[in-house]
């Protein structure tokens, strides 16, 4: 059973897309279309019982980013499991690549906080690597606070920012 | 309708500009008055726009400088343009020590714009000019006056005919604008959707190098001026950023993470011969070089919080600059090597503070929330910086001896990296 799941997820991530029966009834537009985008060269036979792992709500994997504390680059002990998953998601697949991408809040010095947002990355990656991922498939970069996602001015919106994002090669 | 307001009185005064100029800007006082010189800056004899636009940009220079305060003589009419005028004696009964008397003649496309500088006791001349050129020019044939006269009644160089750079963000659009030393005249040097940011001048102003993330990742570009024409200084895996050029313009210091966390490398301005300068294993960023090239100013949080550190360009011991507090970044060298400017957090707020690089004394010289990215003028007199407000930062000017700020622009945006140019 496993087997052919692994099987199936690669191709998927080859197509930019996979499947995996038991998350049928989670499917989400957004799993349709890529299903359906797929679909197009060799056509599917059920196109709408296609969910990719990495965005599919339920699954662990669509959770990718670790948040920190003001001017710290320490990886919160909560975000284990998560990384954990991905871990085992890029082990099992030699050909899957992420970027790391690290943020932060848009106080203070847009350099310094371009090296903050870099060790914020680096360090995801660290934690990765700890759980065996290759090197070669992780790279890393910082948007500083060039990239806020919270346009607030507030702590909720600060601490929003203070993240770093793990992206798919493929995404 | 022009109005005028008396600043020499009052703590804090407006002062509104007329005539073709676009903004009104605020300036912000605080101190004693008794130390600046007074100037009456009348208006200049002519018909054309730029007979009442001249004097107004002189007078806003000069009270920006905090250095001169004016005599409000708008009332004369009309106003006294010569020497000679018999009404010559109520500059000084006014208080005024300095008059800046003028007369703006066109002929066709071209104006000539003449003025003097006089001495109100004496009633002696102390300086004048006489400037030929299109309407264009109006601004910047201000600003030279307003340097000639600075120079005169201060001994201290003027930098009012400088220019500033600084990047621009309008919804999506990131620009990189140069602009005169007040933020008008703004042209557009590079336009972009991807992140700008960290210009830096070469000391012969002929060229510009600046952070772009057009390439998905911070890598540093130098672009002649004149030409558009531009190279990649530094797009090494990971980020390239934080270019800071050498005194003699032959090589920058940038930062680069290719070997791990942000580190200062040294390169030369073509892009060859990168050599790698810090080894902390912390971030080093933010260099900036000594005006003798001898000596590197940079932030580091090596001992745990972002701090000011020094060393030399030749390699050796990093040496702590900055204590108070657990967040002291963004330092630049004055043009004299004595003292530097960078940004502190004080109860939250970030400010920019003066730091006097012998006894180590630190001023902190603004009162804003989001103070940032800090540049001496060329003649070590004000500090260029970006005071963020909410979602928009203005670009500011505070005298060093943090009593009189100005708010430069109001451009919808958010205006940051301010760097004063020559």
């Amino acid at each position: 059973m496993k087997k052919t799941v692994l099987g199936l997820m690669v191709v998927g991530l080859l197509a930019g897309c996979s499947t995996e029966q038991a998350k049928t009834n989670t499917a989400q537009d957004n799993t349709v279309r890529q299903a359906a985008k797929a679909a197009e060269p060799a056509p599917a036979p059920a196109p709408a019982v296609a969910v990719d792992p990495l965005n599919d709500p339920n699954n662990i994997l669509s959770q990718r980013s670790v948040y920190f504390d003001f001017d710290k680059s320490i990886v919160h002990d909560e975000y284990m499991p998560m990384l954990k998953a991905h871990a085992g998601y890029l082990t099992s697949h030699g050909s899957a690549h992420i970027q790391i991408q690290g943020n932060t809040d848009e106080r203070g010095s847009a350099e310094y906080n371009l090296g903050l947002g870099q060790r914020r990355a680096d360090a995801v990656a660290k934690s990765l690597e700890l759980m065996n991922v290759s090197s070669s498939q992780i790279s890393t970069i910082s948007f500083g606070k060039s990239k806020p996602r919270a346009v607030g001015h507030n702590e909720t919106a600060w601490a929003q920012n203070r993240r770093a994002d793990i992206v798919y090669q493929s995404e | 309708m022009l109005k005028k307001v008396l600043l020499a009185l009052t703590g804090c005064a407006c002062f509104w500009i007329g005539g073709t100029v676009r903004a009104d800007m605020s300036i912000d006082i605080t101190g004693g008055e008794s130390s600046r010189i007074p100037v009456a800056v009348s208006p200049f004899a002519g018909s054309v726009p730029a007979a009442q636009d001249i004097p107004h940009i002189v007078g806003a220079d000069l009270l920006r400088s905090g250095e001169l305060s004016l005599v409000d003589v708008s009332d004369l009419n009309p106003p006294i343009s010569q020497p000679g005028d018999a009404r010559f004696g109520v500059f000084r009964s006014r208080g005024a020590d300095a008059a800046v008397l003028g007369a703006v003649q066109s002929a066709g496309s071209q104006m000539t714009v003449s003025f003097r500088l006089m001495d109100a006791v004496r009633q002696n001349q102390l300086a004048g000019f006489s400037y030929s050129a299109g309407p264009a020019d109006t601004r910047m044939i201000a600003h030279r006056i307003a340097d000639v006269v600075y120079q005169a009644l201060t001994g201290t160089p003027g930098v009012f005919s400088s220019h500033i750079v600084y990047v621009l963000q309008r919804g999506s659009e990131y620009l990189l604008q140069v602009a005169d030393s007040d933020g008008y005249e703004p042209q557009t040097v590079l336009k972009s959707h991807y992140a700008i940011m960290s210009p830096a001048w070469s000391p012969d102003g002929r060229r510009m190098a600046y952070v772009s993330f057009e390439r998905g990742h911070a890598v540093v570009y130098e672009q002649m001026m004149d030409s558009g024409r531009r190279i990649v200084l530094a797009s090494y895996p990971g980020s390239n950023s934080a270019p800071a050029w050498s005194p003699d313009g032959k090589r920058l210091a940038v930062v680069l993470t290719k070997d791990g966390p942000s580190q200062i490398y040294l390169v030369n301005a073509d892009g060859s011969g990168l050599t790698r300068l810090t080894f902390s294993g912390a971030i080093d960023t933010e260099p900036s070089w000594s005006p003798d090239g001898s000596q590197l100013l940079f932030t580091s949080d090596r001992d745990g919080s972002p701090q000011v550190y020094m060393m030399p360009v030749a390699g050796g011991k990093a040496v702590r600059m900055t204590f108070d507090g657990k967040y002291n970044v963004s330092p630049r060298w004055s043009p004299d090597g004595k003292s530097f400017v960078f940004v502190t957090r004080v109860s939250g707020q970030y400010r920019i503070a003066l730091m006097n690089v012998a006894s180590g004394q630190m001023q902190v010289l603004t009162d804003g929330h989001d103070d940032e990215s800090p540049s001496f003028a060329s003649n070590g007199k004000m500090i260029l910086y970006a005071a963020g407000i909410g979602s928009r930062s203005d670009l500011a000017v505070v005298t060093v001896d943090g009593k009189t700020h100005e708010r430069l622009s109001n451009v919808e945006g958010a205006m940051d990296s301010p760097v004063w140019g020559r």
